[in-house]
């Protein structure tokens, strides 16, 4: 069994190690096996942290066989940490040559938690710069390339995270989601990836973006993995100012799948001109099997989700911009060895240490908050953004949850829209309103397009998260999408 | 809304940003062309609308003023790209 120990749930792998059925020390060799054999192909890893796993897992199994008593709910369970999560003495590079060599002096309060559980940190994934970009091919490093098709990408910005769970590289990862960067590789890996709700996972030791949107969450090859990786990251923590305070809800799964009583709604606008008609032709028969399941649904109108994605790019860019100002080359990271002055040296740093899609984000951002721009367009964008908030609270006085399509298109190839900036960000607008409103979501695998993934999205209402697992879990039950898995998995690897 | 060259050098200076000639050149049409999609904005009628800077009600954070354990010198210190007897170091700032 140790072997073939990669392809168990994490759930599976924490019942088998509290029994004495499998070892800590078994089930990291199995993942860094794995790892070794099909990472050289895909690539999602920045950094693999064997050593100190290992290390770790020979404690886990002393205090395991000492009779420890309880040991957590992600007691010997692999899990993989995107590159902006910081790491005690793990390298965490954001896939950028600005912190290529940084080695953090503390662990962000969800790997503090997730080793309290008993996880084991395997590595860290690689990703977009500093979080932004829908592709992974804004990786200053090799791009992540996706399981299911070497050729295409894997979606992003978490890219490693999503093709390390499709590959069983991790059983499960954390992943941050500030537009759809949680969601959107996993409905392209066909994982399932949680955007928690705002505020409800601690952001302390995260490298922000764009803080008033950034959040951590899980993705796991099930909803059962997905939800027990966020009962141990999320709850209150003081040294995050945004921090909601709160524990989530206990999420209840089991018993018998239903949705009976259940309101759903279907808005229009996700559905538009610009969705795959195979993807679409998904969620029309995912929708069907919610109404199978027992729940009501409904079309349904946001009528400014087409100005959601203008509003965003003028707000993740303008916190990015305030919050990148800390790369200068003083304290930690990169500094340009060619300084004369302190603003050369500033300046140079900058312009080695940063990729293309960072600056360009920097710029924009700089310039929507300049001296007399920022009325017209950060000012704008914020009242947009409550039109955004609005027409969601509208919806959810008659709707549980909104089912959406999690990408109008499937995983493209690689390089297809790295000289469109604009046709880039375009993808991502089934997701970014979701941050904007600060909302948890879910992304579940419903089914092929293309031969690739193609993921649903459910979107509730603040601190419904556990919610939100529950419908999809029902969903997961009562269908096989789920169950696919990449040609890479074939042969009994 | 087109950019001049002349206001992305300027933003990038606000930025403490280097930018090589090609950088200037390609980011003066990308960034002109996204502004031109979220200038889309302006269709809304916002007179009336507050704005959202957060989504959480947020308020200050207090605890009581006690001494407690934080990061250690040497390990916060061995990241830095210069450094001397404890301090972090910098080109001269000063003229002359």
């Amino acid at each position: 069994m140790a072997g073939a120990a990669h392809l168990l749930s994490a759930t599976r792998l924490n019942r088998l190690f509290n029994a004495g059925e499998l070892s800590a020390v078994e089930i990291v060799e199995a993942f860094l096996n794995r790892i070794q054999k099909v990472d050289p192909k895909i690539n999602a890893f920045i950094t693999v942290a064997g050593e100190q796993a290992l290390a770790r897992a020979k404690k886990l199994d002393a205090r395991r066989k000492g009779g420890a008593g309880e040991l957590g709910s992600l007691a010997g369970v692999p899990i993989a940490v995107k590159d902006n999560i910081c790491t005690d003495g793990i390298r965490t590079t954001c896939a950028s040559r600005m912190l290529e060599e940084y080695i953090p002096p503390y662990d962000a309060t969800v790997v503090e938690r997730l080793q309290a559980a008993g996880a084991i940190i395997i590595g860290k994934t690689n990703m977009d710069e500093f979080a932004m970009g829908s592709s992974g091919e804004h990786s200053a490093m090799q791009p992540t390339r996706n399981p299911w098709n070497l050729e295409k990408i894997p979606g992003g910005s978490s890219s490693g995270s999503a093709a390390a769970v499709a590959a069983a590289e991790a059983p499960a990862a954390l992943g941050s989601d500030t537009g759809g960067s949680i969601r959107q590789p996993a409905a392209m890996c066909g994982v399932v990836g949680l955007k928690p709700t705002y505020g409800l996972v601690s952001r302390h030791g995260v490298v922000a973006f764009a803080s008033s949107l950034d959040q951590v969450g899980p993705l796991a090859r099930n909803v059962e993995d997905c939800a027990r990786v966020f009962e141990v990251i999320a709850g209150p923590d003081r040294r995050d100012a945004t921090n909601a305070g709160r524990y989530p809800q206990p999420v209840k799964l089991g018993g018998e799948p239903s949705l009976k009583g259940v309101r759903l709604g279907v808005p229009r606008e996700y559905f538009g001109s610009g969705i795959d008609p195979e993807v679409k032709a998904c969620l029309e028969e995912a929708i069907a099997h919610l109404e199978e399941l027992g729940a009501s649904v409904e079309e349904c109108s946001l009528p400014h989700t087409e100005y959601a994605l203008s509003a965003f790019y003028i707000i993740a860019p303008a916190e990015a911009s305030a919050n990148l100002a800390r790369f200068d080359g003083v304290r930690y990271g990169y500094r340009t060895p060619q300084a004369g002055t302190l603003n050369e040296m500033y300046e140079k740093t900058r312009q080695e240490g940063f990729g293309a899609e960072v600056k360009r984000r920097i710029m924009i951002g700089t310039y929507a908050l300049s001296s007399g721009y920022y009325d017209a367009y950060y000012k704008k964008a914020q009242q947009v953004r409550t039109l955004v908030v609005r027409d969601f609270a509208t919806a959810f006085a008659k709707y549980d949850a909104l089912v959406t399509p999690t990408s109008p298109v499937p995983a493209w190839n690689l390089g297809e829209k790295m000289d469109d900036p604009l046709q880039m960000y375009l993808a991502d607008v089934c997701t970014i309103p979701v941050n904007l409103a600060g909302l948890p979501a879910v992304s579940v695998p419903c089914g092929m397009a293309g031969g690739m993934p193609v993921g649903m999205q459910l979107i509730g209402k603040q601190f419904d998260d556990p919610k939100l697992l529950q419908y999809a879990w029902a969903f997961e039950k009562t269908t096989s999408y789920h169950e696919a898995r990449p040609a890479l998995d074939q042969g009994g690897q | 809304m087109a950019l001049t060259r002349e206001q992305v050098e300027h933003v990038a200076r606000l930025a403490r940003l280097g930018l090589t000639e090609e950088e200037k050149e390609a980011f003066t049409v990308q960034l002109s062309r996204i502004l031109d999609h979220v200038n889309r904005l302006e269709e809304l009628d916002t007179r009336n609308v507050p704005p959202t800077y957060h989504v959480v009600a947020l308020q200050n954070v207090l605890r009581e003023d006690e001494p407690h354990q934080s990061l250690d010198r040497d390990k916060v210190m061995s990241q830095a790209p210069a450094a001397e007897a404890g301090y972090f170091k910098v080109p001269k700032i000063t003229e002359g």
